[in-house]
């Protein structure tokens, strides 16, 4: 599996995703640069990383969704390729309009930076797939605008893949960290291909972190890219 | 050259915690009546056009595209001013 990290001037989860996907999962990962452009075929999953891309002047990622490199993000998106916002990432897609909705200012107006429960409700999405329907796991969170609002057209039940839960799983206000919208801590495209989330996978991969939560979002990865490509030449 | 003003607010419906907080403050400061606070961004463009019409028009088509997010905010021009 070929993996691209996109560098945003101002992105700084970058170099842990990289990290991960390469060190951890022996993924052949490459950095591409904002103000790069690559085919459509020349990866089998891009990730957005994490961070204040353009110093999320204006609103995040309003910037960045004009950079060259997201004519490129949109064409591997129109063809199936993998598309996974982390963050500030998901702030990009949704200015971009590869995912609907909009991010905005957390509703106490304060940063939150701890570790949460998330629930997963669809494990039945590319990135996902390893996980149990309604498994809650643990996850990092770092954000000032998380609070997720949707679109007019709104979203259909299945697009919502991640939900902010307490340890039992229940989607109440107070285990809300950001005030979003039926707890929405991660949304799927209607297509299935392009995910975004405000928790960071890439902060819990490994022991020494103390949380290995994380990982199945990146094994769900590979195992599906890999049963992709059996289908694909079978 | 023209100064051309742009009002971006939270859209109706859109809770706005900053509008919110500013009105909690603005009570607990003993001013009466305040019905609503809403927060929102002023944009100062200068723009070297030829007239206060195609300014208005760059400002509109500058907050479709980038200025504004049409999910959760709407835009105002407040003012055109031709400036030397």
């Amino acid at each position: 599996m070929r993996a691209a990290v996109i560098v945003f001037p101002g992105s700084n989860c970058d170099r842990d995703t990289y990290h991960v996907l390469k060190n951890v999962f022996g993924v052949d990962c490459h950095y591409v640069f904002h103000e790069e452009r690559f085919a459509p075929t020349d990866f089998d999953l891009i990730v957005i990383p994490g961070g204040f891309s353009f110093g999320d002047y204006l609103r995040p990622g309003a910037i960045a969704r004009f950079s060259p490199v997201m004519w490129s993000v949109q064409e591997a998106s129109r063809i199936g390729k993998l598309v996974m916002g982390i963050c500030n990432g998901f702030q990009i897609l949704t200015e971009a309009g590869l995912l609907s909705g909009s991010l905005l200012r957390n509703i106490n107006l304060k940063f939150v930076c701890r570790e949460v429960h998330v629930k997963v409700v669809n494990n039945r999405t590319p990135f996902t797939c390893l996980f149990e329907e309604g498994e809650v796991i643990r996850m990092p969170i770092a954000h000032g605008e998380g609070r997720y609002f949707p679109s007019p057209s709104g979203l259909k039940p299945d697009q919502i893949v991640l939900q902010y839960c307490d340890e039992d799983g229940k989607t109440i206000d107070s285990t809300n960290p950001n005030g979003s919208y039926m707890n929405i801590a991660g949304i799927i495209n209607e297509d299935g291909n392009v995910f975004g989330l405000m928790p960071h996978p890439e902060r819990c991969c490994e022991d020494v972190l103390g949380n290995t939560d994380g990982k199945r979002f990146f094994e769900s990865i590979l195992t599906y890219v890999s049963r992709r490509r059996v289908y694909a030449t079978s | 050259m023209y100064r051309v003003t742009v009002q971006i607010l939270p859209k109706e419906g859109v809770f706005d915690p900053q509008g919110q907080t500013v009105k909690g403050a603005l009570e607990k400061l003993g001013f009466e009546g305040v019905e609503s606070v809403r927060m929102g961004k002023l944009i100062e463009l200068v723009l070297d056009v030829k007239g206060e019409q195609e300014a208005k028009v760059r400002a509109i088509s500058m907050c479709e595209k980038l200025l504004a997010n049409p999910v959760v905010e709407s835009y105002k021009i407040l003012n055109v001013e031709e400036i030397s």
